[in-house]
């Protein structure tokens, strides 16, 4: 029995690299995303306040990843109070 | 022009310090002045492998913090006069580290010296970051292996964010140093191949070090495995990677691949 699941035993390092490369792939885009989602919120937030008075917390800024497609999803609550400059 | 490098590697063990030990004798011993810089305040270990432990009296947190000159600090390689190290504080902790004070101490470094090597530690917080930090070269130190190969990726990342190139939009030039590795396993299938990690990681290869027993010899001696046996196979292999970083054209030959039949079978004490 010993002697044939030595014989049966394949070789790892296949393994290895596949896991790699699919956790490799999968760990290199969320960190792009999160810089990603982080700028456009900074960016999106600045060119709002020049125009809106805003509440920082209340933008949502999101991004879903599709097999073909991903969506950015920017959600901003604006205070009926808000005070509109003109712009 | 003064040269800085960083190697650094994210996981810890893999090879780091033996690396920066090998790497600085391998540089001095081209007539190159050289220091070697431990970034692992609160574990230092460079002295330790280098075989200058008990001749440590100021270190780098001194000199960062204006209690040392940086000229009190260093100390001269008993072999060879061309290396140095700039020791890192045993008792202190990594928070006496400032990137303002580090900045200096590198300044002053490339005033006097060809390489400043810099041992980073272990991790990706503040002491790996400030190490590698005013690098103009990375060493990423890397075994065959699944968790170093995922936490050089990590590594590879900071690099191109966290240093001073990356920040002024210049390229981070970065170098593959795989350790360890063991020909006859990686061709039975057991181990990653150099192609295998070189693909994964994408970055140009600067070396393959075998796994030997001498690496460990050489660090009980307090030698840099470059100094104890210069013709052992991993010192052959450190001497060719300084070579490529100081720009000469090596080969890159893979050590002890050509293993024989009759090796095979006798020949595993460096394996």
């Amino acid at each position: 029995m010993s002697l044939f699941s030595f014989l049966n035993r394949r070789s790892s390092a296949p393994m290895a690299r596949e896991r790699l490369q699919v956790l490799l792939a999968h760990e290199r885009a969320q960190v792009g995303h999160s810089d990603l989602v982080g700028l456009l919120r900074e960016e999106i937030l600045a060119v709002i306040a020049r125009h809106v008075q805003l509440d920082q917390d209340k933008v949502n800024v999101t991004m879903q990843r599709g097999e073909n497609v991903s969506t950015l999803e920017v959600d901003i609550e604006i205070p009926v109070t808000a005070s509109v400059r003109a712009a | 022009m003064a040269k800085v490098i960083v190697v650094t590697s994210g996981k810890g063990g893999v090879g780091k310090t033996t690396s920066t030990a090998a790497l600085g004798a391998a540089l001095a011993q081209r007539g190159e002045k050289t220091v070697v810089v431990d970034f692992d305040v609160g574990l230092r270990n460079l002295d330790l492998v280098m075989g200058a432990e008990r001749r440590v009296v100021y270190d780098l947190i001194n000199v960062v913090q204006g209690d040392a000159k940086l000229s009190q600090a260093l100390i001269r390689d008993k072999r060879l006069e061309t290396l140095y190290l700039l020791p890192a504080s045993q008792t202190r902790d990594k928070d006496n580290l400032t990137a303002e004070g580090v900045e200096r101490v590198i300044d002053e470094l490339r005033k006097t010296f060809d390489w400043i090597i810099c041992d980073s530690p272990a991790g990706i917080e503040r002491g790996a970051t400030l190490a590698m930090r005013h690098a103009d070269t990375a060493v990423v130190v890397t075994n065959p292996e699944v968790s170093s190969v995922r936490d050089s990726d990590r590594i590879i990342g900071l690099l191109d964010a966290k240093t001073k190139k990356a920040e002024n939009g210049e390229r981070m030039e970065k170098h593959l140093l795989l350790t360890r590795y063991d020909p006859a396993r990686a061709e039975r299938g057991d181990m990653l191949k150099v192609d295998d990690v070189l693909e994964i990681l994408s970055i140009p290869l600067l070396g393959i070090i075998p796994e030997s027993m001498d690496v460990l010899r050489a660090s009980n001696l307090g030698s840099p495995v470059t100094l104890a046996d210069v013709t052992c196979a991993p010192a052959l292999a450190y001497r060719d990677a300084a070579r490529r970083l100081a720009g000469e054209q090596v080969p890159m030959t893979i050590p002890g691949e050509r293993r024989g039949f009759m090796n095979k079978l006798f020949g595993r004490r460096a394996a």
